[in-house]
Order: structure tokens, then sequence, then C-alpha cells
């Protein structure tokens, strides 16, 4: 319950702060109420708080939560800019604060209504933010899709709940895992498990319901599509994962074989669309949704040590995302909005500092030690290969080769030789979060099983 | 202990390095570099007294996931270690002869890069040995993208994929064998059993898996294509240290993965291995012959010479795995000194087009006395240490594969045409105008070369101490096999 008083007060602050015009100082209230939060959420660990049987803060939900939390103030420090230039700062502050209150609901629920309500919470004030660059034409293009797109979903996700409720009479979670469990699967409750399973699938972004997530996310503002990328992936996974866990887990073997092509569809095809793109905003986009399809084998594999996989899966290719995207941003401002991979070239010779700090990103993004991606895709191939699913694991292998293949046309491009170059300064906040995420980066390979044996 | 510091010194040199900057880096690259040899030399006093258990280290890394960091050293991984120790400090001192921009990252790139080959020859965990085998690739990646000559963007990106390419399916190897083990875990033991314990076919296709993951980086024909243009594009002493060492992580990996872990697969599918090898041989020495360049005649010659490894290696007797890493360590000293000659011509030359010249030593007869004794021995003449390699290593096929061995002794034949014809165009004959203004021998240049060639000579003289080193632990390998 405090969490969900932490979040929504202080969305509700940042409004109040809009009226009294208290700009600067705001950012440090929103960062203390999240450490606040993180802190709350360790001290009610192991407490499995139930509320009237709508959520339950188990440590499922407590680990999602405290790291988006973490994910949340680094991404704040980074999108300071974003938000002391606008004049609605509050109202974006306040969008973006319950966005995460709504992604809250998503990793604690027990009942299909809370989950329902968790996805429109945090996707309401994201189509409004994918559309906050009022005079841009993508920008609006982005909302507008998003919203539509979005809508559909959501109905799905609204029908597949009616369809269960009509096959199972209940509503929780645990109610229909129970009834699953002692009845033979109809068809119409196995419709509804497919229909979710679709509006999820696009929620996260996997194939084939990825269409939205390039242009979405290349028109969105810069930050925007951080958030997206990074906080918002990691609570929709732990959404999805949570309601298969607590649900469907006794018919499994139904839907298996499902994930099994989502995975292995999103693996190859994104990484094959990526590896044509020269926008690098783009490029990032296709290279999120590849990622997608890695975490979906934690679904596919769903047992006792998988949801462990995915919370370091998220946390990791979250971080690695932070830096691409904020410093995609500020090479892009320097580069006359120039948004291509010629944009990076010589980025040794402008900001060594940015282009090490790149380097190890797209290094931890492709899967190689001694950076920690490497061991979030072992994780997950360990795990597909255990299943029996050796040809799943083999997909991820081709996709990774082929994501080795653009991540490295950027690399080679910032270590190429440039005659004339301007140097890049780079300001403390953005300096801090870089730093603070390259050592997590190589933290996390050093020290795996704190965080994947959590939960 | 000792064996963990032989890892943690060359990192610790390579942030050293790096903080402090451009000035004496190169000095203090040399320091550092004798240091660890000295500590290998420690390690190797250690060994020779009995005292194994000393050059043992283990601590849980991930336990919940069968990890851990386990290091170990027998015979075959000290003459690894030595090799890469002993080359280090000679192929920095080797680059001696040129100022390069932002010296101090270059050399720190090559102590990380040191680190991990180190580490892939003393680790006795799977999953340990993947990730130094990996992260191998990174530095050097950097040093050929970095310093390199032309079209070293697009060298470095097809080397890199290709490598990483072969690298995928020993993982999943590696991770297929650690869910056959009993209790989950990447100890070499665990993995050695449960890897035999595997029907022959599932045993054929570990080989292969493994074996497409070495053969790539040793390189083999057919996976070989990466090597000449990245050769030709490296800097000298990335080029050294790919030649030299890099290309023995494939090698040793071979010996210490492969054989002991899937024996029976190795019986029953290991002669396709020794065909692939003589092909390669006949092939890369025939390739060789027709070359215009000397760095590509390098390249090549060293594909024919990784490949008479393999097949020594595949064939799985005492003096076949003793001539193999007999070879391994030749040709590491070797390959430097013909790279270090090429570097020494193309400097004053600006070419290495063999054709362009010729007469030098009517010019300097020191370095051409110097070259000499190191083509003598990449042709394995008597008294030199590439003959002892070969020799040992033809003997050994000989007894496994006859027909196998009588095309591999090609290699020795080719051998001498390829490199006698490079010596005979570049440094015999009529001194042209280009080579007559070829300038003195550096002082630096003649120790580096004397090293050389004194190593190649007290190898091949008295080869005894080196053999002795990995004797037992050949011995102890070849009866875990049977």
């Amino acid at each position: 319950m405090k969490e969900l008083i932490i979040l929504s007060t202080l969305g509700v602050l940042s409004l109040i702060a809009g009226l009294l015009r208290i700009k600067r100082p705001f950012m440090v209230v929103v960062i203390a109420g999240l450490l606040l939060n993180i802190s709350v959420c360790v001290l009610d660990w192991n407490h499995n708080e139930n509320l009237y049987n709508m959520m339950t803060l188990d440590n499922f939900a407590l680990a999602f939560t405290i790291v988006s939390s973490t994910l949340a103030i680094l991404w704040f420090i980074v999108a300071n800019a974003y938000f002391q230039n606008s004049n609605t700062f509050s109202d974006h502050y306040a969008l973006v604060l319950f966005s995460m209150t709504g992604g809250l609901l998503m990793v604690s629920f027990t009942n299909m209504v809370m989950l329902f309500l968790g996805i429109e919470v945090l996707s309401i004030p994201l189509f409004v933010l994918a559309g906050s660059h009022k005079t841009s034409m993508r920008s609006n293009e982005a909302a507008f899709k998003y919203f539509l797109l979005g809508a559909f979903a959501s109905a799905f996700l609204l029908f597949g709940i009616a369809l269960l409720y009509g096959s199972t009479g209940h509503f929780d979670n645990a109610g229909i895992a129970s009834f699953l469990g002692a009845n033979k699967i109809s068809g119409m409750a196995l419709a509804g498990i497919v229909l979710m399973l679709g509006a999820m699938t696009f929620k996260v972004s996997a194939a084939p319901f990825h269409f939205w997530a390039p242009d979405v996310y290349q028109g969105s503002p810069t930050m925007i599509t951080t958030f997206m990328a990074t906080f918002v992936k990691t609570v929709a996974f732990a959404g999805f994962y949570r309601l298969f866990f607590l649900t469907f887990m006794p018919v499994r073997a139904e839907y298996a074989l499902l994930f099994a092509v989502i995975a292995a569809l999103t693996m190859l095809v994104s990484n094959l669309i990526a590896s044509a793109q020269s926008n690098v905003k783009r490029l990032l986009a296709y290279s999120s949704i590849s990622h997608a399809g890695f975490m979906v084998i934690t679904l596919l594999c769903m047992n006792s040590s998988s949801a462990g996989t995915l919370l370091y899966y998220t946390l990791v290719y979250s971080i690695s995302s932070i830096i691409a995207f904020s410093i995609f941003k500020w090479v892009k401002t320097h580069s006359a909005e120039n948004e291509e991979i010629s944009a990076f070239t010589g980025l040794i010779r402008r900001s060594p500092f940015l282009a090490v700090v790149m380097t190890f990103a797209l290094l931890s993004m492709s899967g190689i030690p001694p950076l920690s991606g490497f061991m979030a895709k072992y994780m997950v191939f360990t795990a597909a290969i255990d299943n029996g699913f050796m040809w799943v694991a083999i997909c991820g292998i081709a996709g990774s080769l082929m994501a080795v293949y653009y991540y490295f046309k950027i690399i080679i491009a910032m270590f190429a030789e440039v005659h004339e170059s301007s140097e890049i300064k780079v300001p403390a906040n953005l300096r801090f979060v870089l730093v603070v995420c390259s050592i997590a980066l190589l933290a996390l390979m050093l020290f795996p099983s704190q965080i994947s044996s959590l939960i | 202990m000792l064996t963990l510091l032989l890892i943690l010194l060359p990192l610790l040199s390579g942030f050293i390095l790096l903080l402090t900057g451009s000035k004496n880096a190169r000095q203090i690259a040399l320091v550092l570099s004798l240091i660890e040899f000295g500590l290998a030399l420690f390690a190797l006093s250690t060994l020779k007294s009995g005292a194994l258990e000393t050059l043992n280290y283990n601590m849980p890394w991930i336990p919940n996931m069968g990890i851990s960091f386990r290091l170990g050293m027998d015979g075959i991984s000290m003459l690894m270690v030595l090799l890469s120790t002993m080359l280090m400090p000679l192929i920095v001192y080797a680059s001696f002869n040129k100022t390069y921009n932002n010296a101090h990252t270059l050399y720190a790139l090559m102590m990380l890069m040191q680190s991990a080959m180190i580490g892939s020859f003393v680790a006795m965990d799977g999953f340990l040995f993947y990730i130094f085998w990996e992260v191998s690739l990174i530095p050097i990646f950097f040093i050929i993208l970095m310093w390199g000559g032309e079209n070293r963007q697009k060298t470095t990106f097809k080397f890199f994929i290709y490598t990483l390419f072969g690298s995928l399916f020993m993982l999943v190897a590696l991770i297929y064998l650690y869910l056959h083990t009993a209790n989950h875990s990447f100890d070499i033991q665990a993995l050695y059993a449960a890897g035999r314990s595997l029907p022959l076919v599932e045993q054929g296709l570990i080989m292969g898996a493994f074996f497409l993951a070495f053969a790539i980086k040793m390189p083999v024909f057919p996976f070989h294509t990466w090597q000449p243009s990245t050769y030709v594009a490296a800097p000298t002493p990335g080029v050294m240290l790919l030649g030299g060492v890099m290309s023995k992580m494939a090698t040793y990996g071979l010996i210490r993965w492969v054989l002991p872990m899937v024996p029976d697969g190795v019986h029953e599918y290991g002669y396709l291995i020794i065909g692939l090898s003589v092909v390669s041989i006949i092939y890369a020495s025939c390739i060789a012959i027709i070359q215009k360049d000397f760095k590509y005649l390098i390249a090549y010659a060293s594909i024919a010479h990784m490949g008479l490894i393999s097949a020594g290696i595949f064939a799985m007797n005492m003096q076949s795995l003793q001539g193999s890493l007999m070879e391994m360590m030749s040709h590491g000293i070797n390959t430097v000194g013909l790279f270090f000659a090429y570097d020494i011509i193309y400097n004053r030359m600006h070419t290495s087009e063999m054709t362009k010249l010729g007469g030098i030593r009517g010019v300097e007869s020191r370095f051409a006395f110097l070259f000499f004794i190191i083509v003598l021995s990449n042709v394995a003449l008597p008294f030199t240490n590439g003959f002892i390699g070969e020799f040992l290593l033809i003997l050994g096929v000989f007894q496994t594969n006859m027909v196998a061995a009588s095309f591999a002794g090609l290699s020795i034949i080719l051998g001498a045409v390829y490199m006698l014809r490079a010596f005979q165009k570049m440094m015999l004959g009529e001194t042209n105008s280009l080579t007559l203004h070829f300038p003195k021998l550096e002082k630096q240049e003649i120790i580096t070369l004397s090293i050389i060639v004194i190593l190649i000579v007290v190898m091949g003289v008295y080869p005894k101490p080196i053999l002795e080193i990995t004797e037992s632990s050949i011995q102890t390998l070849l009866q875990g096999i049977q």
C-alpha cells in the first residue's frame, strides 16, 4: 500500500508544484520520493502484503518495483533537461509518475481487473508523452499510432479476460488457475488465453505485434523513448510474466509452442530489419524489440529460476538502453540533429568518454563478455536448451550475430578517423549516470546471482 | 594464487598504462611484461618442484549455476603461459622502433589481451574459459581498428563476426555438456565426465562445434578467409599477438577441451579433421608460393603450420602431441621473428612486394644473416626449433594415419619452396635503386632479432627441457583417454 501511496502522492505533488511554479528543486523531491519508495520496498521484503485480494506485494512485485524505480531515478537524472526546457514541466512529471503508478499495479496484480487497470494507467500517460513535441509531425504520428493500436490491444486484452471469466467464473488469478488445473480446458478459455497473449505481446512489442514500436520510438521525444524502452518494457514484461505464471501455469503445454514461435520470430525478424537501418534511433528501437524476443524465452521456460532471469535480463538491458539512448540524444544535439550513424563518426576524437561508454553499452547489448549482457543472454540460452528448445536457442544465436553486425557498425563509426571535429562537452548529470551505468554493467557480470536469485 | 596473479598482473598493468598517459608508456609496458615473465618462470620452478596444488586456485563465482573461478596449471598450460609471457616483452620491445599515437592505450590493450589469453590457458572451468576466450577478442579488435592499415574497418568487422560465429557454437556445446553434468557444474572434470558419457554421434557433434570455434581462430581451411586480410591490416604488434599467441589459444583449446572431453568422438571422426588439416597445409602452402607480398606469404605460411599442428593433435599419440606443443612454441617465436623482419623491411622500403626488393644482403648483411636463420627455422632445418616440432609431428601422424602423414610431409618441402624463394627475392640478387638505400639496422632491431635467433637455435639444439615440461601432462591426458 505504501508504495502505491508514495507514487501517486508524488504525481499529485508535481501538479501542485506546477501551480506554485517550483521548477528546479522539484527534481530533488521526485528522486527523494523514489528513493523512499525503494527503501519501503526493501523493508516490505518477505511480507507478502495482500491488498483486498486485488494485488499482492510479494517479492516478485517488490523486486521489480525496486529495479524499475532505480531505472526511473537514473532516467530522471538524465532527462533533467527534458523537464527543465518545457513550459508545462509539471504535467510531464505528473504523467510520468502516474505511468509509474500503473507500472506498480502491473507488477503486483492478483486480479485481472488490476492487470487491466495497470496497463491502462501505464499506457494512457504514455500516449500523451509520445506526442509531447507538439510541433513535430513525427511526434504527433507516434502518439496517434500508439494510441490507436494500444487501444486495439487493450480491447483484445479485455475480450480475453471476458472469455476467461465466462469459462472459469473467476476474475482473480488464483481462482482461474485452480479452475484450469481442475478442469479440462475449454475452447473458450483457450481463446481467452490466446487473446491475452496477443495483447501482452503487443505491449512488450514482440513479433508479430511489434510494428508500432519503431515508429513510436522514433517519433517520440528521445527521453520518452528511453522511458518506454527501459521502465515501461521492464514492468510490461513483469506483468506479462506474472499473468502467465500466476494464472496459466496448469495449461502451459497448450500454449508453450506459441511462446517459442514468438521468441524465435522476434529475435530473427527484428535483428534482420535492424541490420538494414541507418537511423540510430530506429536501429535502437529494433534492437529493443529483439531483446523482447530474448526475454520471451523466460516466459517460455517458466520455472523456479526464470523470474530471476527475467529480472536480471530486464535490468541489464535497461541499463545499456539508458546509456545508448542518452548518448544518442547528446551526440545528436551536437551533430546538427543528425540521427544517422554518421553522427557518431569519430566520436572517439570528439569525446573519448562518450565513445568508450557507448562501446560498453553496445558490447553489452550484443552479448559479449565481460559485459553483463553476455550473462543475461547466457541465462536465457541455457534455460531454452534445458527445456528442450534447442532450436529457439539457435535462432537466438543467429539473431545475436546479426545484432553484432549492426551494433558494430556504430562502434566502428565511433572509432573512425575524422579530420575536423568539434569537442563534445558532457554535462555533470549525464556523466554521473553514464559512470554509474557502466560500473553496473561490469558489476552485474561479476555478481549475477545476487540479482537473479532474489526471486 | 600464483596463477591468479599471472592473470591479474597484466590486467593491472593495463590500467596502470591507461592512467599514466603516453609518456614512457612503452618503457613501462616493457618492465611490466618482464615482471610477468619472471612470474611465469617462478611458476615454472614451482611446477618443476612438483607443488602442483599451489598453482591451483578455486573460488566459487556463481554457485547456483555451478560456475567457479577455477584456475590450474599443468605442463601444457605452463608451456603456453611461458610462450605468451616470453613473447610479450619481445613484442613490446620490437615495437620500440616506431612511435604510435596514443601509445599508452595501445600497450594497455596489449596487456589486457595478455591477461585474457593467460586466463584462457589456465581456466579449469568451462564458463571461465569461454569468458577469457571471448574477452581476448575485444582488445585485438580495437588494436587493429585504431592502429591498423588500409581497409581496417572492413577487415576487423569480418574478423570479429567470423570468430564470434565460431565461438557461439562452442558456447552451445558447452551449455549442452553443462546440462548433462551430474549436478550442473562447469568444472572441467565434470564436463569431461559428461562428454565421455554421451553417445558417439553426440560426441562427434560436440567435437564439431568446438572444432569450428577453434578452426576459425587457428585458422584451418576453409575457415581461414578472414586471416590473410586481417594480418595485413593489423599493425605489427597486433599481428604478432594474433599469429604468435592468439592462434595458440585454439590449438591449446583442442588439447585441453576436445581430446579428453569427447575421446570416442575424436577416435571415430578425428580422421575427418586430420584430412581437413592436411588439405589446409597443402592449400595454404601452394597459395603462399604464388604470393607477391611478403606479409601475405607469412599469413599463408602460418595457416600451413597451424594445419600441421591440428593434424598432430588429432593423431592423439605421444609424439604427435609433444610435436604439436613444440611446434606451437616455435611457431609463436618464428612468426614474431618473421613479422619483425617484415616490419624492418616495410619501415625502410615502404613496400613489402618481393619483386620490388632484392639484394638487401649486399647492403645490410647482418640483417640478411639473422633473417636467414629465422627462415631456416620455418623451413624446419635440423638444429632449429622448427625441425623438432615438425619432425615429431610427422612422426606422430605417421603412426596414426600413414596417408595423411605422407601428405603432411609436403609441408616441409613446400615450406622450403616459398620461404627460400622469398628470401632469395628480397635478400639476394642484384641490389636495385630502392634497396640501395636500405638503412642500417638500429641497435634495438639487432637485439630483438638476435634474441629470436638465439631462442631458435637453443631450442633446436637442446629441446629437452621444453619437452620435459609437457611430457608427464600428456601422459596423464593420454591415459585418461584410453
